[in-house]
């Protein structure tokens, strides 16, 4: 570092000048800041730049007919205007109909998946957990759907659940139950979303907690066992709070990443029939891309799921920090 | 002591029997796609009790009369870009966050917990619009790009939960040994933080192999499409070809699951490490 701009200190100054605070930060964190550049730089550019747009979309009135575009030599300039908070009071008052019905299922959807992710992921890595034979057969056959693309995923249940042909029903009709329209019935359709994603998401809760069932000591078994704990009693005393750091943090991933479940839903049902099956944020997606685009009203949609999931995260978080005081002191 | 693992006859019946049963349900949903591929009479999908003659031929078709290989590589280059420039930069900034101390450490952490939260279907739009002003749309760099912002927030917030479980007396040794920090970071604890590297390949390589969204909006001429957008085209409003669809996934598999052998032995301690501490 050179010192052009400044004269040399030949005495010291009593309050440090700001530009010599900025610079005695940068000699101080210059290393830090230029490991985390490049994933800043990629996150800033590509999602915090899009996202601001994307708020500023939703101020406005913007859709497919009045964005600028180009068409052959002729360069349309976007007429939008900016309508202030008029999107977002259309959408939350419920005049534009969807908004309500969606976050309803948005919410049963996330609530019910993440609850049979943990709870049948915690049973098979308790299973897991033993001595007994075969045990990395079955682990790894246990995996195998996180391996799988969510597209070939939705593509092999379809050809499961299908109204024509499918398994499902051919089997239904062997055992003298008539075939149901897996998806294309509102419920019918809703129980199949949640069966495949749960069976996508159950392999990564099973193998984050099975690691985390691994890091309970054997002393606090061995101790509760030598006081005469029932099995129950040492799940409920021992092996729960033991896996509390990992379900915490495997829970919030789970939500999150479950109430922006994109692709199953589009995939499978397209958010069928009568978008019956739509999450927030598959509805955000059909505006954004079908009929003529309304780019505003995706965009709003859009920054409605953020705040709620920030809200939710923030609150999560300290609610599990204030549990793991109470159980600490 | 007694043996905690010796149980009755029956509880291991029962033990082996659910996990039997689970396995089942993991498997065969996969196993049903392979069967249907290897089913070369037309229409045979539909009628699920027969097999009819069992064949490649819907291997051959995939493979000769379409732009299946081309789509193959181009999925291949980006799920490998992707998954090397997101490892890379992920483990530089996790391994910053889990060492040093800087302003804007904090912030750093709820950035990659928030990013998470934005929905990539409402980022597409603007995302676009950024790519095109740089050039980038139908371009790999472009959608490798995009890939990133998906793979990274989590890569690198698991990887700063690893590089916390491993002691900082192994940097101290390095500086010691007058290695750089980065010097430090790339020789002792790379090469120590493995299963946790192991997770975030594994987890950026499948993101991005299988993503669906971006790649049909930026990618928009057919010798570019990945495999997801390119395999959509067998679909069309009139005909529905299964026998291709189901043949092109049994193939769309292979490299996921090549990667996941490679890795599966990390998987359990990498991702508790992580998990553990966030």
């Amino acid at each position: 570092m050179t010192t052009t701009t400044l004269p040399a200190p030949a005495e010291a100054p009593a309050p440090v000048p700001p530009r010599r605070r900025v610079r005695g930060l940068l000699t101080r964190h210059w290393y830090a800041w230029a490991m985390i550049a490049p994933v800043v730089l990629v996150l800033a550019v590509l999602v915090l730049y899009p996202l601001a747009h994307g708020v500023y979309l939703s101020l406005t009135d913007a859709t497919e007919m009045n964005s600028g575009r180009t068409i052959g030599v002729n360069e349309i300039p976007a007429t939008y205007e900016f309508i202030g908070l008029e999107n977002y009071f259309s959408v939350l008052s419920g005049a534009d109909g969807a908004f309500y019905p969606r976050l309803l299922w948005t919410v049963q959807w996330t609530v019910i998946c993440v609850a049979l992710h943990f709870t049948i992921g915690l049973a098979l890595a308790l299973l897991l957990n033993r001595a007994l034979r075969m045990r990395t057969l079955y682990r790894m056959l246990l995996i195998l759907p996180w391996a799988v693309p969510p597209f070939v995923a939705a593509f092999g249940w379809r050809l499961i659940l299908n109204d024509e042909g499918g398994l499902l029903n051919a089997v239904l009709n062997v055992v003298g139950i008539p075939g149901v329209d897996w998806l294309g019935q509102p419920l019918a359709a809703k129980v199949s979303v949640i069966m495949v994603n749960v069976w996508l998401g159950v392999p990564f809760m099973m193998v984050a907690l099975l690691g985390g069932l691994q890091t309970v000591p054997k002393e606090l078994y061995e101790a509760a066992e030598v006081d005469g704990a029932s099995p129950w009693q040492r799940f409920r005393a021992v092996t729960l709070p033991g896996l509390r750091p990992v379900s915490g943090t495997v829970i919030l991933l789970g939500t999150i990443w479950t109430f922006n479940q994109f692709p199953v839903i589009a995939l499978l049902t397209g958010g069928g029939p009568g978008g019956a099956t739509n999450i927030l944020v598959t509805e955000a997606y059909e505006r954004a891309f079908q009929g003529i685009r309304d780019y505003a009203g995706a965009a709003t949609y859009g920054a409605i799921i953020a705040s709620m999931l920030v809200v939710f995260a923030f609150s999560y978080r300290r609610w599990l920090q204030r549990q793991a005081s109470e159980v600490l002191g | 002591m007694r043996a905690r693992d010796e149980r009755s006859r029956l509880a291991s019946t029962g033990l082996h029997t659910a996990l039997v049963g689970a396995s089942v349900i993991a498997v065969f949903p996969v196993a049903w796609v392979l069967l249907t591929s290897l089913k070369t009479d037309r229409d045979t999908w539909a009628r699920p009790g027969e097999l009819g003659t069992l064949g490649l031929g819907n291997y051959g078709q995939v493979l000769g009369d379409t732009q299946f290989l081309t789509w193959f590589g181009n999925s291949l280059l980006i799920a490998t870009g992707t998954t090397l420039i997101g490892v890379l930069i992920s483990a530089t900034a996790g391994y910053a966050a889990s060492r040093m101390r800087f302003p804007g450490q904090r912030p750093l952490m709820w950035l990659f917990l928030v990013t998470q939260m934005f929905p990539a279907a409402v980022l597409i739009v603007p995302l676009y619009n950024v790519l095109s002003d740089l050039g980038l749309l139908n371009s790999y760099a472009g959608l490798i790009l995009a890939q990133c912002t998906i793979a990274v927030p989590y890569c690198a917030w698991m990887l700063k939960g690893y590089f916390d479980t491993i002691p900082v007396s192994i940097d101290e040794a390095g500086r010691i040994d007058g290695l750089t920090p980065f010097g430090t970071f790339w020789r002792l604890i790379v090469p120590l933080a493995r299963p946790g590297i192991s997770v975030t390949v594994f987890y950026a390589f499948i993101t991005a192999w299988g993503e669906v969204a971006f790649a049909s909006v930026f990618m928009q001429s057919e010798d570019r499409y990945p495999l997801p957008v390119g395999m959509a085209t067998f679909v069309s409003d009139f005909k529905a070809e299964w026998g291709l669809l189901t043949a092109g996934s049994v193939l769309v598999m292979v490299p996921a699951a090549v990667v996941f052998f490679l890795v599966q032995r990390h998987l359990v301690a990498g991702l508790t490490a992580g998990g553990v501490k966030s």
